[in-house]
């Protein structure tokens, strides 16, 4: 009798554990609010501004999926996570997307256990040093103090890059962006190394950016993307084809300031379709017909995002790059919606 | 066996288990071992059934792959190419560095501020306790954080020793350099590597150093023969021999002698490139968690000294006082063998606090098992669980081992009652 109850009591214990990480939607929908990993700060990419709304490039990605299956881009708790506490958030269940340039590779994808959804920037690893050090190439690096993230897969590109090239440095591992830029700001460190992005976004924070130069070498491939956990299908849906719906409107030319005249109809049958005029793609992952069109309106097209928070009229200044449309010699490919 | 056959015992029933006060502890006791052992069993089975359904099985395979990232500090042999079981033995070792450097330097930290805080000079004495007060009552993660600050903000960077008008010099007759990367100092080398002529090569130059310690050792008990030598025939003749400069020529000639033959010499740091080479490089992250956890500890050890001072009797201090004795060897002598029973066990606990302590080593980037299995390895390889378990078993393994030597001290010192 007793090792029944007790069985029993497992039993229970498992199917909840297996339920609550099935249906992230409905945790969500039940919260009313989504929970959203993003860095502990990196200018234009996922930061706070003076008023404490969290802004950047990662950030309106969480914004577009909360409009999404919520209706409110506001409706995000944002969690800030370290390198090294990103992922536990993650698998614990303590935030339901992780949207902090993390880049996409086989193990993270695989053997951690998440599901990547997409790559909102495609980026690589580069190098920061002081002007005043006269060094022009990553290859006169030998023996240089290195400032770099732990947790990162930039610390694992750095091992490899100074191995194969013959060269010796001293890693002074750190734990926040902000660190680090205080660390390499003091000369505590030569070099800063992280996703070129990254180096782009804490620079343009510097009091005198003109001091330091970014080195023209690119180590890796980074592409970043968001990621949720895996197992999880219908999730991991809905956050990839918001992201595509953002990628997508671009391409078609829906943005911020004509989608309402182009939710009433056009002679797209594409545009139609994505705004939800014709069609019911909606139903498909779980969302009403307006899904896309509520993801676009919260903070516009791809395109849109990209030039408000890190694109080229920003401090930060970055060029689009690998990051443009297929059509315009880029590697954004957003799959059709039919 | 305390049975009473004389009273009748009343037949056993199942009731008396409860109403039975015989019966109702041990009924308790096994009531709640068995509600203890359930919630145990269903946090392990809800953990591997998670595990699984993450697609993550339970083991240590992990330890066995390339560990892939580079540590800065090694004891030992590493490079990214290596195991992250020996990346953990790499932060083992730098644990178990920090600590023992951390306890040496507190111990002296804190015995000398308990004296001090007792000493009869009110400056010194106030001095001492604003010392304590504020060290002891500020976490010691800040003190940490502010020896690192104090260290790269302050400090010049290799790059200002360099050139014709170069704004910092090397101290020490250019032997020591003071950088916001850390301190070098000169490294012992011999030229005559014994590992390397036994064909020992991996020993480096261990065995030398282990051929002059057996030598100080000789010293050492050569010299206690020559003081018990010099005891007799003052007991014998009223007149105690000279023996210091014996004494002195016990220890250094034998030393003198074999450094000689070994080649014994320093290498000294010198700026190339980048950043100093050769000699010892002491890291800014060593020096934040030495310095943080050796101010912060010492001054709860000077707590525990002054305290043990103040155990012994004044009436100890008169009577050394009546012998003749100076205060300094009245402190010596007989406050301080006796102040030692007081001391020793609150001093275990806070030998245990600084090893703990160090886990802290993360906040600076000192690579500590904390950092290197606990932080890098498991966040590379997703091994949460498996990660945490070896460390906290590692953490509880050294612990162990702490308090039984320090335990083996305490039963020797303490009084012994017959
Ligand atoms: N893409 C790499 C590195 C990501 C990374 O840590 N980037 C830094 C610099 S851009 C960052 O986001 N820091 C934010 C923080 O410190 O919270 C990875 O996924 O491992």
């Amino acid at each position: 009798m007793k090792k029944s109850v007790f069985l029993g009591t497992l039993a229970t214990a498992a199917l909840v554990a297996g339920y609550a990480s099935a249906a992230t939607l409905d945790d969500v929908k039940a919260r009313g609010s989504l929970n959203c990993g993003v860095s502990t700060g990196v200018n234009g990419f996922s930061a706070p501004d003076a008023n404490g709304v969290w802004q950047g490039f990662d950030v309106a990605v969480c914004r577009a999926v909360a409009a999404a299956v919520l209706g409110d881009p506001m409706a995000v708790n944002f969690v800030p996570t370290t390198g090294q506490t990103r992922f536990t958030a993650l698998a614990s269940g303590e935030i339901d997307i992780l949207a902090r340039n993390t880049t996409w590779t086989f193990s993270r994808d695989t053997d951690l256990g998440f599901t990547f959804i997409g790559v909102n920037y495609y980026d690589g690893q580069g190098f920061m040093v002081n002007r005043a050090l006269g060094v022009s190439s990553a290859t006169e690096l030998d023996g240089a103090t290195v400032c770099i993230q732990t947790g990162t897969t930039t610390e694992l590109n750095l091992a490899d890059y100074f191995r194969i090239n013959n060269m010796t440095y001293e890693p002074v591992p750190i734990e926040t962006n902000a660190e680090a830029q205080q660390q390499y700001l003091a000369g505590a460190c030569d070099v800063y190394t992280t996703d070129a992005s990254g180096l782009a976004a804490t620079r343009a924070s510097f009091e005198t950016p003109g001091d330091h130069v970014i080195l023209p070498e690119i180590i890796s491939k980074e592409p970043l993307g968001p990621l949720v956990r895996q197992g999880d299908d219908q999730w991991a849906d809905i956050a990839r084809w918001t992201l595509n719906a953002l990628v997508a409107a671009e391409e078609l030319g829906v943005t911020s300031s004509n989608l309402e005249q182009m939710a009433a109809g056009t002679n797209n049958p594409e545009i139609n379709r994505l705004l939800g005029a014709e069609g019911d793609l909606g139903a498909m992952i779980g969302l009403d017909a307006q899904w896309a069109m509520r993801a676009i309106a919260a903070g516009g097209n791809y395109g849109e995002i990209f030039a408000a928070t890190i694109g080229e009229a920003t401090p930060i200044g970055l060029a689009r790059g690998l990051n443009a449309q297929w059509t315009q010699g880029g590697l954004l490919y957003a799959p059709p919606f039919r | 066996m305390a049975m009473d056959s004389g009273a009748q015992q009343p037949a056993f029933r199942l009731s008396m288990l409860l109403y039975d006060s015989r019966y109702r502890s041990m009924t308790i006791q096994v009531f709640a071992l068995f509600v203890l052992m359930l919630g145990a069993a269903w946090l392990v089975y809800n953990t591997k059934t998670n595990l699984e359904a993450l697609g993550k099985p339970f083991g240590f395979d992990f330890l066995f792959n390339t560990a892939g990232y580079d540590i800065a500090q090694r004891p030992i042999e590493y490079s990214s190419q290596s195991t992250h079981l020996r990346a953990t033995v790499v932060g083992l070792l730098n644990t178990l560095i920090l600590a023992v450097m951390a306890c040496i330097m507190a111990t002296v930290l804190g015995v000398a501020a308990g004296v001090l805080r007792l000493s009869k000079n009110w400056i010194v004495a106030r001095l001492m306790t604003v010392y304590i007060e504020t060290f002891r009552n500020v976490p010691v993660l800040i003190w940490i954080i502010v020896v690192s600050a104090v260290m790269s903000e302050s400090m010049p960077a290799p790059s200002a020793f360099r050139g014709e008008n170069a704004t910092s010099s090397m101290l020490l007759f250019d032997s020591v350099a003071i950088t916001n990367r850390g301190v070098y100092v000169p490294a012992p080398l011999f030229s005559l590597d014994l590992g390397a002529m036994f064909g020992m090569p991996n020993l480096g130059t261990g065995l030398n150093w282990l051929v002059i310690i057996a030598v100080l050792i000789a010293s050492f008990w050569l010299n206690k023969r020559l003081l018990a030598h010099a005891t007799a025939v003052q007991n014998a003749t009223g007149v105690r021999p000279k023996t210091w400069w014996k004494s002195l020529l016990i220890f250094l000639a034998p030393l003198a002698v074999l450094l000689v033959i070994f080649g014994f010499h320093a290498e000294y740091p010198e700026l190339r490139g980048f950043n100093f080479t050769g000699g010892i490089q002491m890291r800014n992250s060593l020096i934040a968690m030495w310095i943080g956890l050796s101010i912060y500890t010492a001054a709860f050890i000077a707590e525990n000294v002054r305290a043990g001072i103040l155990a012994i009797a004044k009436g100890q201090t008169e009577a050394a006082y009546a012998l003749g004795m100076q205060p300094g060897k009245t402190m010596r002598l007989v406050i301080l063998p006796q102040a030692m029973r007081v001391i020793v066990p609150p001093l275990i606990s806070q030998y245990l606090n600084i090893t703990k302590n160090t886990s802290l080593g993360l906040a600076v980037g000192y690579m500590d098992l904390r950092s290197t299995l606990g932080g890098i390895t498991i966040n590379q390889t997703g091994r949460e669980l498996e990660g945490m378990l070896l460390l906290m078993l590692i953490y509880l393994v050294i612990s162990l081992i702490i308090s039984t030597v320090m335990n083996y001290y305490n039963n020797r010192i303490k009084l012994k009652e017959r």
